[in-house]
């Protein structure tokens, strides 16, 4: 049902404060990246949410397929030895 | 209660069983309180539940911008215009965050437009109700985006993700909104003898057709059991109903205005009891016959069309500055 007359969807990432990432917080439909800002603007920081934003276009994100979400992140659950709470230390090292 | 079209389509449900196996899975996930993501498989009847749910949610949202927006000229101050106008641009984002979660179910955005402009689709009935007077926008604040809170809340906590996330943002804002109407109607209450009439006039119209916001009586809402076992509802509409009427009658009185129910009156479990609500109004004003149900359709279509040169600029603006940037 889309037509050429219809703006693209961008996804909008706002900075909520310096030293903080962009986190996801939505979409926008909008005729180009730069007006995409400008809605996201009024959109997504109209109480001070944010002190950056990111747009990117919907259909340039690439994302992993949830079916293949077990040969992608399982193998990683029987390598508990890479978490530092698998080393039991005797108590009397300190500093470790 | 924003959704109330969904009476009319209740879904094949779990006939759409089409891989019983992954039904399993999707069912274990939510059991587990764990988000459905768009991309992750789902029945289709749940996909077009939540479509519906959503894309109604936001139409309430943008035709309630009308009935509110009538008075931003004539509010009485500049402190309560200004009030108006962000309260009144929150709706116009809240309906465009529910549909970009509708979205990601993957309907296009013109098609949700085009069904509200072609009166396809249901938005809430308590929008079709005309606002004559200034305290109509204070009882609004108090009691419609009261009621909808009451309803909104549990939803943030619905099982599929977008829709969630996009309540959250609604939530956080929505409090303004039934302060700032509550805050609006003291001033009033606490007026002139003139001011106080206005405000129990409004009231006298608002708080019936606020009651019937959360939708018909538990014994009539037929869709409960499949969206309760998805978690896309949490609580019934009677019980729903009974928290805001619990919470808005003390409020009622300490206005010092009076509930247009005769029967109204508190129980020994402190709850409060409400006389019968009129099904067949709400009916009428559901099937397309309230005050102002034409009204608002059309100004919904004149806005659209008006809009139109708007939308076309910006694409011819976004086409000269990407041929410029390859200059």
């Amino acid at each position: 049902m889309t037509s050429p007359q219809d703006w693209p969807l961008y996804e909008v990432f706002v900075r909520a404060k310096r030293g903080l990432d962009h986190k996801h917080v939505g979409s926008l439909h909008a005729a180009d990246a730069a007006m995409a800002i400008e809605h996201a603007r009024d959109l997504y920081t109209r109480r001070q949410e944010g002190v950056s934003l990111w747009v990117v276009k919907s259909s340039d994100i690439v994302a992993s397929d949830p079916d293949d979400a077990q040969a992608l992140f399982d193998p990683a659950e029987d390598k508990i030895y890479r978490h530092p709470t698998f080393y039991d230390i005797p108590k009397d090292v300190e500093t470790l | 209660m924003y959704t109330q079209g969904l009476l009319e389509a209740i879904p094949k449900a779990v006939s759409a069983l089409e891989d019983s196996e992954r039904m399993a899975r999707f069912q274990a996930r939510i059991d587990a309180e764990e988000k459905i993501e768009p991309k992750d498989w789902m029945p289709d009847a749940y996909r077009q539940t939540l479509i519906r749910q959503i894309s109604q949610h936001a139409h309430s949202e943008i035709v309630g911008m009308l009935p509110e927006g009538n008075w931003i000229s004539r509010a009485p101050s500049l402190l309560r215009k200004s009030i108006l106008i962000a309260k009144v641009q929150d709706e116009g984002g809240h309906g465009a965050y529910l549909y970009s979660a509708a979205e990601t179910l993957g309907i296009a955005r013109s098609e949700l437009i085009d069904q509200l402009l072609s009166g396809r689709a249901k938005y809430s009935s308590i929008f079709n109700y005309p606002t004559p007077s200034w305290a109509d926008i204070a009882a609004i604040g108090w009691l419609v985006d009261g009621a909808a809170i009451m309803n909104q809340i549990p939803l943030c906590r619905c099982s599929y993700g977008p829709y969630a996330r996009a309540m959250v943002r609604v939530c956080k804002e929505e409090s303004f909104h039934q302060r700032q109407g509550y805050h609006a109607m003291l001033s009033l209450a606490r007026g002139t003898p003139a001011q106080q009439r206005m405000a129990q006039d409004a009231l006298n119209r608002w708080w019936w057709p606020a009651l019937m916001m959360f939708g018909p009586p538990d014994t009539a809402s037929q869709h409960t059991a499949v969206s309760v076992r998805w978690k896309i509802k949490r609580f019934t509409n009677d019980e729903l109903r009974q928290k805001f009427v619990d919470f808005t009658v003390p409020q009622a009185q300490f206005l010092g205005l009076t509930l247009p129910d005769a029967q109204l009156q508190q129980a020994a479990d402190g709850h409060y009891q409400i006389g019968p609500l009129d099904w067949s109004e709400f009916n009428a004003v559901l099937k397309g016959n309230g005050p102002c149900n034409a009204e608002r359709i059309a100004e919904r279509r004149a806005a659209h069309a008006d809009g139109a040169w708007v939308r076309a600029a910006a694409i011819a603006h976004a086409a000269k500055r990407a041929a410029r940037a390859v200059a």
